[in-house]
C-alpha cells in the first residue's frame, strides 16, 4: 500500500467501480518514489479545491494495477507514475513521470470543467 | 494591517532549511508560515533513503520530511503547501508575500530557503520526451529499460553511479559527457570504466530528442568540431547537477554569478529582515545536515532581529 492520504485502489474491481460510480476520477499509478511523492502531494493539496473530482492512488507493482500498466495509452510510457484521468468510466486524459501542480491542473480544469457540475 | 494574514516570520521553502527554520521560529512563539512551491519536503523527497542524518541510522527522504513537517506543526507552524508566489516586497520593515490565488501575507522577517532543482538540458523535444524515453531517476525509471540501450548524460558522482546501476537492466549504456575528464570521484570513474556494459563519449553533448510518441534518438554534437550525428536511441538519463531556485530573487536580494544568494554567517542577506538558508545560498556542502544548520542560524537570527524591531518600535516617540 501507498503511504499517502489518498483513496488507495487495492484490486481491479475497485479501479472499475471508483471509475464506473464517479463523473470525474484521477487516479496516480506509482510507488514511493521520487518522482511519484510530488504527484501525490499534489493531488492531496487540491482535493478541497476540487470537490467534484475523485482522486485516488494504485500501487505499480501491485499485480492488479495491469489495468493501468496495460492499458493502450500507456504503452509508450516508460516513467512512473502513470497518472490517469477519467471521465464517467473513460480515460480521457494519461501522463507519464512527474508533473507539476501546473500541469495536473490544466488537465483537471481542461477535462473536467466546473460547469459540468453546476449545470 | 490585517492580523490574520501577518506573521513574525515567514519562510519561503519546505525543504529541511525552511522545516528547521520553522520548528525554531514556532518554539521561540514567532508566528511563523512556510510556503511552499511543491510538496513538503523539497529535495529531501528525491531520495530513496538518507544514511547520513545523524541521530537516525536509516531512513526514507519522504519518512524525514514527514517527522520535520509534524514538529514544526506541532510548535504551531502553519505551512502552505503547492502554493505559487506571485509578488514578494522585501524592501520595507513590513514585508509583503502575494500569491497567485491573490492571498496577501506579511511579515517582519522572511527566511528564503528555496533550494535547487536538477538541470535539464533545455534542448528541444526534453520536454516532449520526459517520461516516455528522457528520465532524470535511475531507481524510478530502470526496470522499464531492461534489454534496452540507453545513454547517461553527465560527469559527475551522480551520474557515473546511476550508469553502472542502470546496467542492471540496459543492455548497453554510453556516458555522454561535455568534458574530455570526468567530476566524479577516481572510484565512481573506476567502476564505470571497468564495467563491460558502458562505453563513453567525452567531449560531446545531446542537442536534440527525437520521437514521435516515443523516444527514438537523439542528436549528438561533437564538441571539439561542432559536427552534429544522429544517433538511434531507447532512453536518456539526464543527470547534470543543479541550479538553485532563485530566478523569482533577482533584483531583489543579492545573487553571486551563479545564481546563489549571499549571505553573512547570521545567513542575512543585503535586504535588512531577510534572510537565507539552505542549497539556495553561496556555499561549498548541500546536504541535508547543513541545510538543518542554516535554517536554524537563520531563525535564531530572524528571532533576534523581529525582537529588535519590536524594541525599536516601542521605543518611538507617539
Ligand atoms: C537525489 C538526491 C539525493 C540526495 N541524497 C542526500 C543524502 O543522502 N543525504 C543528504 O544529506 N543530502 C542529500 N541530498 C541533498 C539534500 O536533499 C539537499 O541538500 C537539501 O534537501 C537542501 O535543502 P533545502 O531546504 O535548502 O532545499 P530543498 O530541499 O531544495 O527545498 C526547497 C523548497 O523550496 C520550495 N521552493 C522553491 N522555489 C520556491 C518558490 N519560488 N516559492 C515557494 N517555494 C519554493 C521547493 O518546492 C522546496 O519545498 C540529496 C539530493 C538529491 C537531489
Amino acid at each position: 500500500m501507498l503511504y499517502t492520504n489518498l483513496k488507495h485502489l487495492m484490486t481491479a474491481a475497485d479501479h472499475k467501480k471508483l471509475i464506473s460510480e464517479n463523473e470525474n476520477v484521477m487516479v496516480c499509478c506509482g510507488r514511493m518514489g521520487p518522482m511519484c511523492i510530488p504527484v501525490y502531494g499534489i493531488m492531496e493539496d487540491i482535493q478541497d479545491e476540487y470537490p467534484h473530482v475523485v482522486f485516488a492512488d494504485m500501487e505499480f507493482d501491485n499485480p492488479e494495477a495491469h489495468v493501468i500498466r496495460n492499458a493502450p495509452e500507456t504503452k509508450i510510457f516508460m516513467g512512473i507514475p502513470f497518472t490517469m484521468y477519467y471521465k464517467n468510466g473513460k480515460l480521457v486524459k494519461a501522463t507519464s513521470s512527474i508533473q507539476s501542480k501546473g500541469q495536473v491542473t490544466s488537465i483537471l480544469d481542461r477535462e473536467f470543467e466546473i460547469s459540468d457540475v453546476l449545470v | 494591517m490585517n492580523t490574520n494574514n501577518h506573521y513574525g516570520a515567514i519562510v519561503i521553502g519546505a525543504g529541511p532549511a525552511g522545516l528547521s527554520a520553522g520548528i525554531y521560529l514556532s518554539r521561540a512563539r514567532v508566528r511563523t508560515l512556510i510556503l511552499s512551491e511543491s510538496t513538503v519536503g523539497g529535495q529531501m523527497i528525491l531520495t530513496h533513503e538518507i544514511a547520513n542524518y545523524p541521530g537516525v541510522e536509516n531512513i526514507s527522504g519522504y519518512q524525514l520530511s514527514g517527522i520535520m513537517k509534524n514538529q514544526a506543526k506541532k510548535f504551531g507552524c502553519e505551512i502552505k503547501a503547492n502554493i505559487s508566489i506571485e509578488a514578494l516586497n522585501l524592501n520595507n520593515d513590513l514585508k509583503e508575500v502575494i500569491l497567485s490565488n491573490g492571498n496577501r501575507f506579511t511579515a517582519d522577517a522572511i527566511i528564503l530557503s528555496p533550494g535547487g532543482r536538477s538541470r535539464t538540458l533545455g534542448v528541444p523535444g526534453e520536454d516532449i520526451l520526459k517520461g516516455k524515453g528522457i528520465s532524470y531517476c535511475a531507481t524510478c525509471d530502470g526496470d522499464f529499460f531492461t534489454n534496452k540501450e540507453i545513454m547517461v548524460v553527465g560527469g559527475g558522482n551522480s551520474a557515473l553511479e546511476e550508469a553502472v546501476s542502470l546496467t542492471r537492466y540496459a543492455s548497453k549504456a554510453t556516458i555522454v559527457h561535455q568534458f574530455d575528464h570526468f567530476q566524479a570521484f577516481e572510484y565512481a570513474v573506476e567502476e564505470a570504466e571497468q564495467n563491460p556494459k558502458i562505453s563513453f563519449m567525452m567531449e560531446s553533448t545531446i542537442s536534440g530528442f527525437f520521437g514521435d510518441e516515443k523516444l527514438e534518438g537523439v542528436e549528438i554534437t561533437d564538441l571539439k568540431d561542432g559536427s552534429k550525428q544522429n544517433h538511434a536511441i531507447d532512453g536518456v538519463f539526464i543527470f547534470i547537477g543543479y541550479v538553485p531556485n532563485t530566478e523569482f530573487l533577482q533584483g531583489k536580494v543579492e545573487l553571486n554569478k551563479w545564481k546563489e544568494i549571499i549571505v553573512d554567517p547570521n545567513m542575512q542577506t543585503n535586504v535588512k529582515g531577510v534572510f537565507a538558508a539552505g542549497d539556495s545560498i553561496v556555499k561549498k556542502y548541500r546536504q541535508v545536515t547543513t541545510a538543518v544548520a542554516d535554517g536554524t542560524i537563520a531563525a535564531l537570527a530572524a528571532s533576534r532581529y523581529i525582537h529588535e524591531l519590536h524594541k525599536a518600535k516601542t521605543l518611538l516617540p507617539v
